[in-house]
Protein backbone atom coordinates (compact mmCIF):
# COMPACT_ATOMS: atom_id res chain seq x y z
CA UNK A 1 0.00 0.00 0.00
CA UNK A 2 1.24 3.93 -0.76
CA UNK A 3 1.24 5.65 2.20
CA UNK A 4 -1.90 4.14 3.82
CA UNK A 5 -4.36 4.64 0.90
CA UNK A 6 -7.58 2.84 1.19
CA UNK A 7 -8.46 0.25 -1.72
CA UNK A 8 -10.38 2.59 -3.51
CA UNK A 9 -7.94 5.15 -3.66
CA UNK A 10 -5.60 3.42 -4.98
CA UNK A 11 -7.55 1.06 -7.72
CA UNK A 12 -8.53 4.70 -8.92
CA UNK A 13 -4.82 5.55 -8.98
CA UNK A 14 -3.73 2.69 -10.65
CA UNK A 15 -6.66 3.23 -13.34
CA UNK A 16 -5.14 6.64 -13.93
CA UNK A 17 -1.80 5.38 -14.07
CA UNK A 18 -2.32 2.85 -16.75
CA UNK A 19 -3.78 5.95 -18.56
CA UNK A 20 -0.69 7.98 -18.47
CA UNK A 21 1.48 4.66 -19.11
CA UNK A 22 0.14 3.54 -22.25
CA UNK A 23 -0.05 7.13 -23.58
CA UNK A 24 2.84 8.75 -22.57
CA UNK A 25 5.33 6.86 -23.71
CA UNK A 26 3.56 6.14 -27.11
CA UNK A 27 3.10 9.87 -27.65
CA UNK A 28 6.79 10.55 -26.33
CA UNK A 29 8.11 7.96 -29.45
CA UNK A 30 6.23 9.33 -32.05
CA UNK A 31 7.27 12.63 -31.07
CA UNK A 32 10.98 12.06 -30.53
CA UNK A 33 11.77 8.81 -32.74
CA UNK A 34 8.76 9.14 -35.50
CA UNK A 35 8.49 13.00 -36.20
CA UNK A 36 12.40 14.10 -35.23
CA UNK A 37 14.63 11.30 -35.24
CA UNK A 38 13.71 9.95 -38.33
CA UNK A 39 13.55 13.21 -39.86
CA UNK A 40 16.89 14.27 -39.05
CA UNK A 41 17.99 10.92 -40.52
CA UNK A 42 16.59 12.13 -44.02
CA UNK A 43 18.01 16.02 -43.42
CA UNK A 44 14.90 17.11 -43.04
CA UNK A 45 13.63 19.31 -39.90
CA UNK A 46 9.97 17.23 -39.35
CA UNK A 47 6.96 19.03 -37.95
CA UNK A 48 7.73 22.75 -37.08
CA UNK A 49 4.73 24.60 -37.20
CA UNK A 50 2.57 23.35 -34.23
CA UNK A 51 3.59 24.36 -30.82
CA UNK A 52 7.42 25.11 -30.06
CA UNK A 53 9.37 22.45 -32.78
CA UNK A 54 6.44 21.32 -33.39
CA UNK A 55 5.80 19.30 -30.16
CA UNK A 56 2.06 20.34 -30.33
CA UNK A 57 1.99 17.81 -33.63
CA UNK A 58 0.46 15.12 -32.35
CA UNK A 59 -2.74 16.81 -30.64
CA UNK A 60 -3.28 18.99 -34.37
CA UNK A 61 -3.31 14.99 -35.54
CA UNK A 62 -5.54 13.72 -32.92
CA UNK A 63 -7.79 16.20 -33.54
CA UNK A 64 -7.82 16.14 -37.50
CA UNK A 65 -8.55 12.16 -37.22
CA UNK A 66 -11.41 12.50 -34.63
CA UNK A 67 -12.82 15.55 -37.17
CA UNK A 68 -13.33 13.00 -40.59
CA UNK A 69 -16.05 10.89 -41.34
CA UNK A 70 -15.97 7.19 -39.75
CA UNK A 71 -16.55 5.05 -43.28
CA UNK A 72 -17.92 1.86 -43.11
CA UNK A 73 -17.36 0.04 -46.01
CA UNK A 74 -21.28 -1.35 -47.53
CA UNK A 75 -20.56 -4.72 -47.37
CA UNK A 76 -18.29 -4.82 -44.14
CA UNK A 77 -18.95 -7.40 -41.40
CA UNK A 78 -19.74 -4.56 -39.16
CA UNK A 79 -19.89 -5.78 -35.61
CA UNK A 80 -15.94 -6.91 -36.37
CA UNK A 81 -15.27 -4.12 -38.80
CA UNK A 82 -16.00 -1.65 -35.57
CA UNK A 83 -14.81 -3.49 -32.67
CA UNK A 84 -11.46 -4.67 -34.11
CA UNK A 85 -9.59 -1.30 -33.61
CA UNK A 86 -10.80 -1.28 -29.76
CA UNK A 87 -9.73 -5.11 -29.70
CA UNK A 88 -5.76 -3.78 -30.40
CA UNK A 89 -5.62 -0.79 -28.08
CA UNK A 90 -7.39 -3.33 -25.71
CA UNK A 91 -4.42 -5.17 -25.21
CA UNK A 92 -1.43 -2.98 -25.27
CA UNK A 93 -3.38 -1.79 -22.04
CA UNK A 94 -3.59 -5.61 -20.46
CA UNK A 95 0.29 -6.12 -21.79
CA UNK A 96 0.85 -2.69 -19.46
CA UNK A 97 -1.31 -4.79 -16.88
CA UNK A 98 1.89 -7.06 -15.29
CA UNK A 99 4.89 -4.56 -15.81
CA UNK A 100 6.00 -2.81 -12.64
CA UNK A 101 7.16 0.51 -12.64
CA UNK A 102 8.39 0.58 -8.83
CA UNK A 103 8.27 -1.76 -5.78
CA UNK A 104 4.67 -0.68 -5.27
CA UNK A 105 3.80 0.71 -8.71
CA UNK A 106 2.09 -1.83 -10.74
CA UNK A 107 -0.95 -2.46 -11.64
CA UNK A 108 -1.26 -6.29 -10.62
CA UNK A 109 1.51 -8.35 -9.36
CA UNK A 110 0.71 -12.08 -11.32
CA UNK A 111 2.94 -14.65 -10.70
CA UNK A 112 2.93 -16.08 -13.92
CA UNK A 113 3.98 -12.06 -15.51
CA UNK A 114 6.32 -13.32 -18.27
CA UNK A 115 3.52 -16.17 -19.52
CA UNK A 116 0.17 -13.63 -19.23
CA UNK A 117 2.50 -10.48 -21.20
CA UNK A 118 3.10 -13.40 -23.75
CA UNK A 119 -0.10 -15.04 -24.09
CA UNK A 120 -2.25 -11.51 -23.75
CA UNK A 121 0.47 -9.47 -26.73
CA UNK A 122 -0.61 -11.97 -28.95
CA UNK A 123 -4.37 -10.90 -28.97
CA UNK A 124 -3.98 -8.14 -30.91
CA UNK A 125 -3.02 -10.13 -33.78
CA UNK A 126 -6.39 -11.28 -34.21
CA UNK A 127 -7.94 -7.94 -34.00
CA UNK A 128 -5.69 -7.54 -36.90
CA UNK A 129 -6.91 -10.24 -38.38
CA UNK A 130 -10.70 -9.44 -37.80
CA UNK A 131 -10.15 -5.97 -39.12
CA UNK A 132 -8.72 -7.59 -42.35
CA UNK A 133 -11.25 -9.91 -42.91
CA UNK A 134 -14.52 -8.00 -42.26
CA UNK A 135 -13.27 -5.09 -44.27
CA UNK A 136 -14.42 -6.65 -47.40
CA UNK A 137 -11.71 -5.54 -49.32
CA UNK A 138 -8.66 -7.97 -50.93
CA UNK A 139 -5.58 -6.14 -49.84
CA UNK A 140 -7.01 -5.66 -46.34
CA UNK A 141 -7.52 -9.38 -46.37
CA UNK A 142 -3.86 -10.25 -47.26
CA UNK A 143 -2.34 -8.17 -44.94
CA UNK A 144 -4.33 -9.48 -42.19
CA UNK A 145 -3.26 -12.92 -43.44
CA UNK A 146 0.00 -11.89 -43.03
CA UNK A 147 0.37 -10.46 -39.55
CA UNK A 148 -1.49 -13.95 -38.68
CA UNK A 149 1.54 -15.84 -40.55
CA UNK A 150 3.98 -13.30 -39.13
CA UNK A 151 2.72 -13.87 -34.92
CA UNK A 152 3.10 -17.45 -35.73
CA UNK A 153 6.55 -17.55 -37.07
CA UNK A 154 7.79 -14.63 -34.46
CA UNK A 155 5.96 -15.61 -31.25
CA UNK A 156 8.30 -18.61 -30.99
CA UNK A 157 11.58 -17.34 -30.97
CA UNK A 158 10.22 -14.29 -28.43
CA UNK A 159 9.03 -17.18 -26.18
CA UNK A 160 11.54 -19.41 -26.61
CA UNK A 161 14.12 -16.19 -25.93
CA UNK A 162 12.56 -15.62 -22.55
CA UNK A 163 12.44 -19.01 -21.34
CA UNK A 164 16.59 -18.25 -21.28
CA UNK A 165 15.76 -15.08 -18.82
CA UNK A 166 13.16 -17.09 -16.64
CA UNK A 167 15.61 -20.11 -16.00
CA UNK A 168 18.42 -17.50 -15.37
CA UNK A 169 16.04 -15.67 -12.54
CA UNK A 170 14.23 -18.31 -11.43
CA UNK A 171 11.09 -16.76 -11.61
CA UNK A 172 8.02 -15.57 -14.15
CA UNK A 173 7.34 -12.85 -12.22
CA UNK A 174 8.34 -9.29 -13.59
CA UNK A 175 8.69 -7.71 -10.02
CA UNK A 176 11.12 -10.82 -9.07
CA UNK A 177 12.74 -11.05 -12.67
CA UNK A 178 13.76 -6.86 -11.79
CA UNK A 179 14.95 -8.04 -8.06
CA UNK A 180 17.20 -10.73 -9.50
CA UNK A 181 18.71 -8.53 -12.06
CA UNK A 182 19.15 -5.91 -9.27
CA UNK A 183 20.35 -8.25 -6.57
CA UNK A 184 22.36 -10.47 -8.83
CA UNK A 185 25.96 -10.17 -9.40
CA UNK A 186 28.34 -11.25 -12.39
CA UNK A 187 31.34 -13.54 -10.96
CA UNK A 188 30.81 -12.46 -7.28
CA UNK A 189 31.00 -9.23 -8.57
CA UNK A 190 27.66 -7.28 -7.41
CA UNK A 191 28.30 -3.37 -8.16
CA UNK A 192 26.18 -3.43 -10.77
CA UNK A 193 23.44 -6.11 -10.51
CA UNK A 194 22.95 -8.38 -13.16
CA UNK A 195 21.28 -6.89 -15.85
CA UNK A 196 20.60 -9.86 -18.35
CA UNK A 197 21.30 -8.03 -21.36
CA UNK A 198 24.53 -8.80 -20.72
CA UNK A 199 24.37 -12.67 -19.50
CA UNK A 200 21.35 -12.87 -22.32
CA UNK A 201 22.85 -10.79 -24.71
CA UNK A 202 22.03 -13.40 -27.79
CA UNK A 203 18.27 -13.95 -26.15
CA UNK A 204 18.14 -10.17 -26.16
CA UNK A 205 18.64 -10.11 -29.86
CA UNK A 206 16.32 -12.30 -30.33
CA UNK A 207 13.30 -10.66 -28.20
CA UNK A 208 14.43 -7.39 -30.22
CA UNK A 209 14.09 -9.06 -33.62
CA UNK A 210 10.77 -10.59 -32.75
CA UNK A 211 9.24 -7.65 -30.82
CA UNK A 212 9.92 -5.82 -34.29
CA UNK A 213 8.45 -8.30 -36.27
CA UNK A 214 5.64 -8.44 -33.65
CA UNK A 215 5.03 -4.73 -33.85
CA UNK A 216 5.13 -4.87 -37.52
CA UNK A 217 8.05 -2.08 -38.08
CA UNK A 218 9.56 -1.53 -41.17
CA UNK A 219 11.88 -4.92 -41.76
CA UNK A 220 8.58 -6.66 -41.26
CA UNK A 221 6.23 -5.06 -42.03
CA UNK A 222 4.62 -6.84 -44.60
CA UNK A 223 0.81 -6.65 -42.90
CA UNK A 224 0.73 -3.10 -43.85
CA UNK A 225 3.23 -3.00 -47.32
CA UNK A 226 2.45 0.04 -48.63
CA UNK A 227 3.70 -0.71 -52.21
CA UNK A 228 2.04 -4.00 -52.35
CA UNK A 229 -1.36 -3.99 -50.32
CA UNK A 230 -2.59 -0.13 -50.19
CA UNK A 231 -2.06 -0.06 -46.39
CA UNK A 232 -2.47 -3.70 -46.01
CA UNK A 233 -5.14 -4.57 -42.97
CA UNK A 234 -6.30 -0.60 -42.36
CA UNK A 235 -6.93 0.15 -46.01
CA UNK A 236 -10.83 0.62 -45.27
CA UNK A 237 -10.10 2.53 -42.27
CA UNK A 238 -10.83 6.11 -41.49
CA UNK A 239 -11.10 8.81 -38.91
CA UNK A 240 -10.83 7.50 -35.15
CA UNK A 241 -10.96 3.45 -35.83
CA UNK A 242 -7.76 4.52 -37.90
CA UNK A 243 -6.26 6.37 -35.04
CA UNK A 244 -6.63 3.84 -32.74
CA UNK A 245 -4.64 1.43 -35.24
CA UNK A 246 -2.34 4.10 -34.71
CA UNK A 247 -2.56 4.99 -31.07
CA UNK A 248 -1.97 0.55 -30.42
CA UNK A 249 0.79 0.46 -33.25
CA UNK A 250 2.64 2.84 -30.94
CA UNK A 251 1.21 2.31 -27.61
CA UNK A 252 2.33 -1.45 -28.25
CA UNK A 253 5.67 -0.18 -29.05
CA UNK A 254 6.06 0.95 -26.22
CA UNK A 255 4.57 -1.57 -24.16
CA UNK A 256 7.48 -4.18 -25.71
CA UNK A 257 9.60 -1.78 -24.90
CA UNK A 258 8.51 -1.79 -21.06
CA UNK A 259 8.74 -5.38 -21.20
CA UNK A 260 11.90 -5.69 -23.33
CA UNK A 261 13.63 -2.91 -20.14
CA UNK A 262 12.59 -5.14 -17.34
CA UNK A 263 13.48 -8.60 -18.65
CA UNK A 264 16.83 -7.35 -19.93
CA UNK A 265 17.57 -3.80 -18.67
CA UNK A 266 16.65 -4.26 -15.10
CA UNK A 267 12.95 -2.63 -14.86
CA UNK A 268 12.82 0.10 -12.62
CA UNK A 269 15.39 -0.93 -10.23
CA UNK A 270 19.15 0.30 -10.12
CA UNK A 271 21.58 -1.80 -9.47
CA UNK A 272 21.00 -3.17 -5.31
CA UNK A 273 24.22 -2.02 -4.43
CA UNK A 274 23.75 1.43 -5.14
CA UNK A 275 20.70 1.93 -2.96
CA UNK A 276 17.79 0.53 -0.78
CA UNK A 277 15.12 -0.86 -3.70
CA UNK A 278 12.42 -0.68 -1.04
CA UNK A 279 12.44 3.17 0.04
CA UNK A 280 9.13 4.45 -1.19
CA UNK A 281 11.21 7.14 -3.12
CA UNK A 282 11.31 4.48 -5.73
CA UNK A 283 7.98 4.29 -6.35
CA UNK A 284 8.76 7.94 -7.89
CA UNK A 285 11.96 7.54 -9.24
CA UNK A 286 11.07 4.20 -10.51
CA UNK A 287 8.91 5.37 -13.18
CA UNK A 288 11.49 7.96 -14.83
CA UNK A 289 14.53 5.11 -14.51
CA UNK A 290 12.24 3.03 -16.48
CA UNK A 291 11.20 5.68 -18.77
CA UNK A 292 14.79 5.94 -19.93
CA UNK A 293 15.12 2.29 -20.43
CA UNK A 294 12.09 2.54 -22.48
CA UNK A 295 13.21 5.48 -24.69
CA UNK A 296 16.63 3.80 -25.13
CA UNK A 297 15.06 0.35 -26.63
CA UNK A 298 12.56 2.43 -28.62
CA UNK A 299 15.17 4.40 -29.68
CA UNK A 300 16.38 0.82 -31.14
CA UNK A 301 13.36 0.06 -32.58
CA UNK A 302 12.83 2.67 -34.37
CA UNK A 303 16.40 3.03 -35.64
CA UNK A 304 16.39 -0.22 -36.96
CA UNK A 305 12.56 0.82 -38.48
CA UNK A 306 14.28 3.92 -40.44
CA UNK A 307 17.01 1.77 -41.47
CA UNK A 308 16.61 -1.00 -43.68
CA UNK A 309 14.20 -1.75 -46.32
CA UNK A 310 11.60 -4.16 -46.22
CA UNK A 311 11.67 -8.39 -46.44
CA UNK A 312 9.89 -10.30 -48.79
CA UNK A 313 7.45 -12.45 -47.37
CA UNK A 314 9.40 -15.52 -47.61
CA UNK A 315 12.14 -13.82 -46.50
CA UNK A 316 10.66 -13.41 -43.35
CA UNK A 317 9.50 -16.61 -42.34
CA UNK A 318 12.96 -18.00 -43.31
CA UNK A 319 14.10 -16.31 -40.88
CA UNK A 320 12.03 -16.77 -38.22
CA UNK A 321 12.14 -20.99 -39.23
CA UNK A 322 15.24 -21.57 -40.09
CA UNK A 323 17.67 -19.49 -37.75
CA UNK A 324 15.78 -17.44 -34.62
CA UNK A 325 14.03 -20.85 -33.48
CA UNK A 326 17.38 -22.72 -33.22
CA UNK A 327 19.48 -19.92 -32.02
CA UNK A 328 17.00 -19.72 -29.14
CA UNK A 329 17.04 -23.29 -28.32
CA UNK A 330 20.28 -23.49 -27.82
CA UNK A 331 20.39 -20.90 -25.90
CA UNK A 332 17.88 -22.53 -23.80
CA UNK A 333 20.26 -24.93 -23.86
CA UNK A 334 22.85 -23.32 -22.90
CA UNK A 335 21.50 -21.47 -20.18
CA UNK A 336 20.29 -24.65 -18.62
CA UNK A 337 23.54 -26.12 -18.19
CA UNK A 338 25.59 -23.41 -16.96
CA UNK A 339 22.30 -22.70 -14.30
CA UNK A 340 23.50 -26.21 -13.43
CA UNK A 341 27.07 -25.85 -13.14
CA UNK A 342 27.14 -22.63 -11.56
CA UNK B 1 47.74 -4.24 -48.63
CA UNK B 2 45.61 -6.29 -46.08
CA UNK B 3 42.07 -6.20 -46.96
CA UNK B 4 39.99 -4.01 -45.01
CA UNK B 5 38.17 -5.84 -42.52
CA UNK B 6 34.35 -6.64 -43.25
CA UNK B 7 31.89 -4.18 -41.67
CA UNK B 8 28.29 -6.36 -41.87
CA UNK B 9 25.76 -4.85 -43.96
CA UNK B 10 23.41 -4.26 -40.86
CA UNK B 11 25.80 -2.15 -38.81
CA UNK B 12 26.71 -0.57 -41.73
CA UNK B 13 23.46 0.50 -43.14
CA UNK B 14 22.31 1.77 -39.23
CA UNK B 15 25.85 3.67 -39.31
CA UNK B 16 24.60 5.70 -42.51
CA UNK B 17 21.44 6.66 -40.63
CA UNK B 18 23.27 7.43 -37.26
CA UNK B 19 25.74 9.53 -39.24
CA UNK B 20 23.30 11.72 -41.65
CA UNK B 21 21.01 11.94 -38.03
CA UNK B 22 24.02 13.59 -36.41
CA UNK B 23 24.89 15.82 -39.45
CA UNK B 24 21.31 17.21 -39.33
CA UNK B 25 21.92 17.73 -35.81
CA UNK B 26 25.50 19.46 -35.03
CA UNK B 27 26.25 20.24 -39.16
CA UNK B 28 30.05 20.36 -40.16
CA UNK B 29 33.35 18.31 -39.93
CA UNK B 30 35.36 17.33 -37.01
CA UNK B 31 34.44 16.27 -33.26
CA UNK B 32 34.24 20.26 -32.41
CA UNK B 33 30.69 20.62 -33.51
CA UNK B 34 29.67 18.15 -30.96
CA UNK B 35 30.74 20.77 -28.16
CA UNK B 36 27.96 23.68 -30.64
CA UNK B 37 24.40 23.90 -29.42
CA UNK B 38 22.43 21.78 -32.04
CA UNK B 39 21.44 24.03 -34.70
CA UNK B 40 19.07 21.28 -37.25
CA UNK B 41 17.75 24.65 -39.52
CA UNK B 42 20.83 25.03 -41.02
CA UNK B 43 21.67 21.17 -41.02
CA UNK B 44 18.43 20.16 -43.00
CA UNK B 45 18.78 20.11 -46.63
CA UNK B 46 15.10 21.79 -46.84
CA UNK B 47 14.10 25.11 -46.31
CA UNK B 48 10.33 25.87 -44.22
CA UNK B 49 8.42 27.00 -46.92
CA UNK B 50 6.08 29.55 -46.00
CA UNK B 51 8.51 31.44 -44.10
CA UNK B 52 11.49 30.86 -46.26
CA UNK B 53 10.76 30.68 -50.28
CA UNK B 54 13.72 28.52 -52.13
CA UNK B 55 15.78 29.33 -54.82
CA UNK B 56 14.32 27.32 -57.86
CA UNK B 57 16.55 25.97 -60.26
CA UNK B 58 17.17 28.28 -63.20
CA UNK B 59 15.50 25.53 -65.52
CA UNK B 60 12.66 24.48 -63.47
CA UNK B 61 9.72 24.21 -65.02
CA UNK B 62 6.81 26.46 -62.90
CA UNK B 63 4.60 28.43 -65.76
CA UNK B 64 4.69 29.16 -69.39
CA UNK B 65 5.14 33.03 -69.89
CA UNK B 66 4.07 34.86 -73.05
CA UNK B 67 5.65 38.01 -74.38
CA UNK B 68 2.36 39.06 -76.41
CA UNK B 69 4.65 40.89 -79.05
CA UNK B 70 6.51 38.18 -80.74
CA UNK B 71 3.47 35.93 -80.92
CA UNK B 72 2.18 35.71 -84.42
CA UNK B 73 -0.70 33.99 -83.96
CA UNK B 74 0.94 31.08 -85.97
CA UNK B 75 -1.23 28.21 -83.55
CA UNK B 76 1.68 25.85 -83.83
CA UNK B 77 1.93 25.71 -79.90
CA UNK B 78 -2.24 25.11 -79.64
CA UNK B 79 -2.02 22.65 -82.05
CA UNK B 80 1.01 20.71 -80.87
CA UNK B 81 -0.22 20.83 -76.91
CA UNK B 82 -1.27 17.04 -76.01
CA UNK B 83 -3.75 18.19 -73.83
CA UNK B 84 -5.33 21.21 -76.47
CA UNK B 85 -4.91 23.11 -72.98
CA UNK B 86 -4.12 26.46 -75.22
CA UNK B 87 -6.72 28.71 -76.57
CA UNK B 88 -6.03 31.27 -78.99
CA UNK B 89 -7.82 34.27 -80.80
CA UNK B 90 -7.05 36.37 -82.90
CA UNK B 91 -7.50 38.63 -85.87
CA UNK B 92 -5.34 40.36 -88.96
CA UNK B 93 -5.34 44.47 -89.26
CA UNK B 94 -3.31 46.51 -91.63
CA UNK B 95 -0.21 47.94 -90.40
CA UNK B 96 2.00 51.54 -91.79
CA UNK B 97 4.35 50.67 -94.01
CA UNK B 98 7.85 50.18 -93.27
CA UNK B 99 9.06 52.46 -95.99
CA UNK B 100 7.62 55.45 -96.83
CA UNK B 101 5.35 55.07 -100.08
CA UNK B 102 5.03 50.94 -99.50
CA UNK B 103 2.49 48.88 -99.43
CA UNK B 104 0.28 48.39 -96.33
CA UNK B 105 1.28 45.89 -93.91
CA UNK B 106 -0.78 42.61 -92.67
CA UNK B 107 0.00 41.60 -89.07
CA UNK B 108 -2.02 39.09 -86.90
CA UNK B 109 -2.90 40.46 -83.59
CA UNK B 110 -3.60 38.15 -80.51
CA UNK B 111 -7.11 39.02 -79.36
CA UNK B 112 -6.98 35.84 -76.90
CA UNK B 113 -4.34 33.60 -75.46
CA UNK B 114 -5.37 31.26 -72.51
CA UNK B 115 -3.21 28.29 -70.84
CA UNK B 116 -5.56 25.93 -69.03
CA UNK B 117 -3.20 25.05 -66.36
CA UNK B 118 -5.79 22.47 -64.73
CA UNK B 119 -5.17 20.49 -67.66
CA UNK B 120 -1.29 21.45 -68.36
CA UNK B 121 1.27 18.45 -67.42
CA UNK B 122 4.45 20.94 -68.39
CA UNK B 123 5.94 18.88 -70.85
CA UNK B 124 7.14 22.25 -72.81
CA UNK B 125 6.26 21.11 -75.92
CA UNK B 126 4.54 24.59 -76.90
CA UNK B 127 7.73 26.40 -75.70
CA UNK B 128 10.00 23.76 -78.02
CA UNK B 129 7.64 24.43 -80.80
CA UNK B 130 7.79 28.22 -81.02
CA UNK B 131 9.40 29.74 -83.79
CA UNK B 132 9.27 33.76 -82.87
CA UNK B 133 10.54 32.92 -78.98
CA UNK B 134 7.01 34.39 -77.62
CA UNK B 135 7.12 31.71 -74.83
CA UNK B 136 9.38 30.65 -71.85
CA UNK B 137 9.56 28.57 -68.81
CA UNK B 138 9.64 30.67 -65.52
CA UNK B 139 10.87 29.01 -62.19
CA UNK B 140 7.77 30.87 -60.73
CA UNK B 141 5.30 28.18 -59.19
CA UNK B 142 2.97 30.44 -56.49
CA UNK B 143 -0.04 30.61 -58.39
CA UNK B 144 -2.32 27.82 -56.93
CA UNK B 145 -6.08 28.49 -56.63
CA UNK B 146 -8.95 27.89 -54.94
CA UNK B 147 -11.52 27.07 -57.89
CA UNK B 148 -10.21 24.74 -60.53
CA UNK B 149 -11.60 27.22 -63.27
CA UNK B 150 -9.37 29.80 -61.91
CA UNK B 151 -6.13 28.15 -63.38
CA UNK B 152 -7.36 29.24 -66.84
CA UNK B 153 -5.09 32.29 -67.39
CA UNK B 154 -5.10 34.81 -69.40
CA UNK B 155 -2.37 36.50 -71.79
CA UNK B 156 -1.97 39.25 -69.35
CA UNK B 157 -1.40 37.25 -66.44
CA UNK B 158 0.84 35.16 -68.83
CA UNK B 159 2.66 37.96 -69.69
CA UNK B 160 3.22 39.44 -65.85
CA UNK B 161 5.41 36.27 -65.19
CA UNK B 162 7.53 37.33 -68.57
CA UNK B 163 9.24 38.86 -65.60
CA UNK B 164 10.27 36.00 -63.78
CA UNK B 165 12.07 34.20 -66.93
CA UNK B 166 15.62 33.92 -66.02
CA UNK B 167 18.26 34.66 -68.50
CA UNK B 168 19.44 31.38 -70.47
CA UNK B 169 22.34 29.56 -69.06
CA UNK B 170 25.59 29.47 -71.36
CA UNK B 171 25.92 26.32 -73.20
CA UNK B 172 28.61 23.91 -72.46
CA UNK B 173 32.25 24.56 -73.91
CA UNK B 174 32.61 24.03 -77.68
CA UNK B 175 28.98 24.56 -78.66
CA UNK B 176 28.46 26.01 -81.71
CA UNK B 177 25.01 27.48 -81.35
CA UNK B 178 24.91 31.05 -79.54
CA UNK B 179 23.44 31.74 -76.98
CA UNK B 180 19.40 32.98 -77.26
CA UNK B 181 18.33 36.07 -75.66
CA UNK B 182 15.27 36.57 -73.58
CA UNK B 183 13.40 39.47 -75.30
CA UNK B 184 13.06 41.90 -72.00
Amino acid sequence: MIYGLGYWQESILRSVGILVAVLLPAGTFVYVFLFKMVSFMQSRLGPMEAGPFGSMQLLAEVGKFLQKEDIVPERADKKLFKFAPYLVVGTVLLVYLAVPFGPDMYFADLDGGVFYILAVSSISSLGVLMAGWSSANKYALIGGLRAAGQLIAYELPMVLAVVGVIIQAGTMNLSGIVAAQAGGSIFGFNGIGNPYLLTQFIAFAIFMIAVQAELGQTPFDMPIAESELVTGYITEYSGLRFLLFFIGEFASAGAFAAVAATLFLGGWAVPAAWADLNSNWFNLIGPLIMLVKMMILGGLIFFVRFTFPRFREDQLQKLAWTVLIPISLVNILATTILKVAF
Amino acid sequence: MAPKPKVPGIVKGMGVTFKEMTQTIWPGEGLKRFTQPPSPSKGAATVQYPHVKEAPAPRARGVIALKEENCTVCMLCARSCPDWCIYIEGHKEKAPPRRPGGKERTVSALDRFDIDYSLCMYCGICVEVCPFEALFWSPEFEYSEPRIADLLHDKERLGEWMETVPDFEPYEAGAEVKVKQVPR
